[in-house]
């Protein structure tokens, strides 16, 4: 199928979300789309896909021009989306999930699961993409689920499939898998456009890149002419370091000191296993792995936030385990929280109110309980020069600043006040490429003033950037830490739950 | 996604704490129902006086033995907890404990004197009905989505209109469809509120509650009476099954019933059926599950969710209606007495489907039951307190027993497309 889009044009209140974006799909075709956070990936793909209606602009299909005005239609014309939040039903099977809506029923309107199995184990079959139908979503592990969401789409006989953001909830090895699937549609004359941040991806598997920034396309590009700098400035709109520089670590004495640390679900279920670390000043160890391997309960009890199953943590000499989440604060740990709008901000707080959330009785701003709102301003005022937060205000809410000077007003946070561990969760998730940059430089910042940084990562290339030393959470367990430079792939295969040394092995040999 | 988390000993302790309440328990029985008195006998009639074909003889026990025999079982039950956990289902053993706790005060209550098992059991069956039409309205509505909490509300207008309808045109049949037409109306306000406007789900359910019960009140004391003509309704009688209500004892407890209670069994099974094997319960539960999804591949959300809640109305519609079609004899203010609370958490025992939800309706309706027959018996014991019954193992239950409850992942969220 030819896709064209031909001036697509999206006003929000305020904003224009898409301005005038032509973009061309062969049949075919990997089309990459790359872009920042609020570039208007989304909502093109939403228009797309019939989720919202374009202002002005055309959509046409094989030069036939087509109007959708929900999901149904869009899918009748032979678009799929697999969404990054997939739509999936957790507690269905897989056969009920991918059927819903064109149900197989027998005489008396049952639900044919016998049919249902079958229809499934033909698609399956037919594009390579192996799943078990009577299993049940929620077991699955998420590169299963991703691609019960792809059969999903196929199923309904999809000819151009749209894929947000894919990769990132895969380890590298599934993501190879993946794109070897992507190579597969690819071949049976099927389009696909392929949505990511990540530049190295677009190189791997697109045939062409078009590049969007602030809502308009800047740039289509063959994918294997680009250079990773080139298509970096298309997104940024301006040149950009995409290597952090830094010095050798010069570690001292240790500073974080966990030992045994488990953490139990209500059902008895290990999520944090035994784990061992330590952590010495003035150096970065990096947790890499796939989500939901324990990294987000192990942050959580180190920072007081969930309660501690057995084990120890210590901060230089002094026992954490037990103290309340606001001792542990004050006693020297900062916290880069993996969701900064549940846990790091109040959204309709002012910039100010945040930047003073875990220090507000503190004696600097405020006396005897009260509060001094003139210290807090001009707090606000010197942190957000500092840290360079673009805000329009102090007194702006901070949900209405961008995702990136969001992150920068936890930054900012936590840096500003003296800390001898930073715990950093995901500390760039959602942020565009300048604050990236910005953030990774503040990091080893800190890590040379003599602070021990804990950086958890689910991005490799981040960890790769910034660690010093790398371990990888799997299953609850910690593997490692590993002196760096470690190979990526050998991550990749730890990731994947692949012993340490046959990981390493494996790529020597 | 949030997971629940615990400290290591804390389910150790939960399981002790438990094992240590049981024993309690156990202790109990001699302590407050020996008598001292041997010799004291308890008769159970296993027949009902109404010609069965086949008469079953009278159980006749000596409470004392049985009483310590009861005793060391639910002392055996906690002993085992202690030493041997049963980890996530000790809520069971518990519940295990407490059904011996109750028949011991049924055979210490009946020392000396006679209880019908039979009348027993069927009035238990018979005060389930309610319960159990209303939690399968709450199934519906919130397997789509929409919490519901309105079903004393529903219920107080059913058994309003059903009482008024089969007066005024003098057939229980009419009225059961007066009944239905008025709880589906709440379902339809119930439904625009939060389904077209987005309110509040709970505040919605409370508001159309005082409604129903401003509305009926009013117009009872208005209305009705001065006018007893208007509220005399005609009522469904029991209705014995051929040849099934010759069964020993189960024909006279389950099939010497009214209408209700057979609609009730049917609608149980019917219901328990369409959620889980058909074409239609899995698009509803999809809905209520991820609407998203459910839009993405040409489920109507919003109407798959408006008929639920008002398919909810009608089944809450004919439950209220047996409070004045079977129950009582006319409409009375504020006569449902909470049920439609009861309903709820019949709901949430029931883990949010019909069969469980009328499993928990049975207990409570047993429990309904069990207070009528002690307050005919000399029971040392204020009648106000065994009324209360019911509403304490309401409060024990859901306490005890809810759990983990795996609730439908977008329950009381209204679906706004973006």
């Amino acid at each position: 199928m030819r896709l064209e889009l031909k001036g697509v044009t999206k006003r929000f209140p305020g904003v224009v979300a898409n301005d005038a974006i032509d973009l061309t799909v062969e049949a075919g075709e990997v089309h990459g789309l790359l872009g920042e956070n609020g570039a208007g990936k989304s909502t093109l793909m939403n228009i797309l896909y019939g989720l919202y209606r374009a202002d002005e602009g055309q959509v046409l299909i094989d030069g036939q021009q087509v109007h959708f005005s929900d999901p149904g239609d869009a899918i009748a014309a032979g678009i799929g989306m697999v969404h990054q939040h997939f739509m999936l039903v957790p507690v269905f099977t897989v056969a009920e999930n991918i059927l819903l809506g064109k149900e197989p029923i027998d005489r008396f309107r049952r639900f044919d699961r016998r049919a249902a199995h079958e229809e499934v184990e033909r698609l399956a079959e037919t594009f390579g993409l192996p799943v078990d139908p009577s299993a049940v979503v929620e077991d699955l592990p998420v590169g299963l689920q991703q691609r019960v969401e792809i059969l999903k789409a196929l199923s309904r006989d999809a000819r151009l499939l749209i894929l947000d953001e894919p990769t990132a909830v895969l380890t590298p090895q599934e993501a190879d898998g993946l794109f070897a699937s992507i190579r597969g549609f690819q071949a049976a004359g099927r389009s696909v456009i392929f949505i990511s941040h990540k530049l190295r991806e677009h190189r791997d598997i697109a045939d062409r890149i078009t590049v969007l920034r602030r809502g308009r396309a800047v740039g289509t590009v063959d994918a294997t002419a680009a250079e990773p700098q080139e298509l970096a400035q298309l997104m940024v709109g301006r040149p950009v370091d995409l290597v952090v520089d830094r010095s050798p670590a010069r570690p001292s004495e240790p500073v974080l000191t966990v030992e045994g640390l488990e953490v139990l679900a209500a059902d008895g279920q290990r999520l944090v296993d035994s784990v061992d670390l330590t952590v010495h000043r003035g150096e970065i160890l990096a947790i890499a792995g796939v989500e939901g391997n324990g990294q987000t309960p192990l942050v959580e009890a180190i920072t007081g936030l969930l309660p501690i199953g057995g084990g120890r943590v210590l901060l230089g000499e002094e026992d954490l385990t037990g103290r309340s989440r606001k001792e542990i604060l004050r006693s020297g740990v900062g916290h880069i929280p993996e969701d900064r709008t549940m846990h790091g901000l109040v959204g309709s707080f002012s910039v100010a109110d945040n930047l003073v959330l875990n220090l507000w009785d503190d004696e600097r701003f405020a006396a005897r309980r009260t509060r001094r709102f003139d210290e807090v301003r001009s707090h606000a005022r010197r942190v957000v020069k500092d840290f360079d937060v673009r805000t329009p205000s102090i007194a702006t809410p901070a949900s209405s600043l961008s995702g990136g000077n969001q992150q920068k007003v936890i930054v900012a946070r936590e840096f500003d006040r003296p800390i001898r561990v930073l715990v950093a969760a995901q500390p760039t998730r959602g942020v565009d490429v300048g604050s990236i940059e910005y953030i990774h430089r503040q990091l080893v910042a800190k890590r040379d003033a003599g602070v021990g940084v804990l950086l958890v990562s689910s991005e490799l290339d981040e960890v790769i950037a910034l660690a010093d030393r790398v371990a990888v959470m799997f299953r609850g367990r910690l593997i490692g830490p590993f002196p760096t430079p470690v190979a990526k792939e050998a991550l990749g295969l730890m990731m994947a739950g692949v012993p340490a040394e046959e990981a390493m092995r494996g790529l020597a040999a | 996604m949030s997971t629940q988390v615990v400290s290591a000993g804390a389910a150790r302790r939960r399981e002790r704490r438990f094992a240590l309440f049981t024993l309690l328990l156990g202790a109990a029985v001699p302590l407050l129902f020996l008598r001292g008195a041997t010799g004291g006998i308890a008769t159970f009639v296993l027949n009902d006086a109404r010609g069965e074909r086949f008469l079953l003889p009278d159980l006749v026990i000596p409470v004392d033995l049985t009483l310590v025999l009861l005793s060391a079982a639910i002392v055996a039950v906690g002993v085992l907890q202690l030493v041997r956990p049963v980890g996530r289902r000790a809520p069971l053993a518990v519940g295990a404990a407490g059904g011996l706790f109750v028949v011991a005060v049924l055979v210490w209550a009946t020392t000396g004197a006679s209880v019908s098992l039979v009348a027993l059991l069927r009035g238990a069956l018979f005060a389930s009905v309610p319960i159990a039409f209303g939690a399968m309205a709450g199934v519906l509505s919130e397997r789509a989505g929409v919490i519901n909490i309105a079903i004393e509300g529903q219920f107080l207008a059913g058994a309003f209109t059903a009482a008024v309808v089969a007066s005024v045109l003098g057939s229980a049949w009419f009225g059961l469809l007066g009944g239905i037409a008025a709880g589906a109306l709440i379902g339809v306000m119930l439904a625009g509120l939060t389904i077209r406007f987005q309110a509040d789900q709970i505040v919605s359910g409370v508001v159309l509650i005082v409604l129903a019960t401003g509305v009926t009140s009013f117009l009872t004391s208005q209305l009705l009476a001065s006018n007893t003509a208007w509220n005399s309704p005609v009522r469904f009688i029991a209705a014995p099954l051929p040849l099934l209500s010759d069964l020993p004892l189960i024909g006279s407890i389950v099939f010497r019933q009214t209408f209700l209670v057979y609609l009730m069994i049917v609608m149980v099974i019917v219901l328990q059926f369409a959620l889980f094997r058909t074409r239609w319960g899995l698009r509803l539960r999809s809905v209520g599950e991820h609407p998203a999804a459910a839009d993405t591949v040409g489920i109507d959300v919003l109407r798959t969710r408006y008929r639920a809640v008002v398919l909810g109305g009608m089944l809450a519609g004919i439950g209220g209606s047996w409070f004045t079609l079977e129950a009582a004899s006319q409409f009375s203010k504020e006569m449902t007495g909470g049920r439609g609370f009861i309903a709820l958490a019949a709901m949430l025992v029931g883990r949010y489907s019909p069969v469980g939800a009328m499993s928990a309706a049975l207990l409570f309706g047993f429990a309904d039951s069990l207070a009528t027959t002690l307050q005919r018996l000399p029971v040392p014991l204020p009648s106000t307190l065994l009324r209360a019954t019911p509403y304490v193992i309401t409060l024990l239950v859901v306490a005890g027993l809810v759990g983990r409850l795996r609730v439908p992942a977008a329950d009381g969220k209204p679906y706004v497309k973006q």
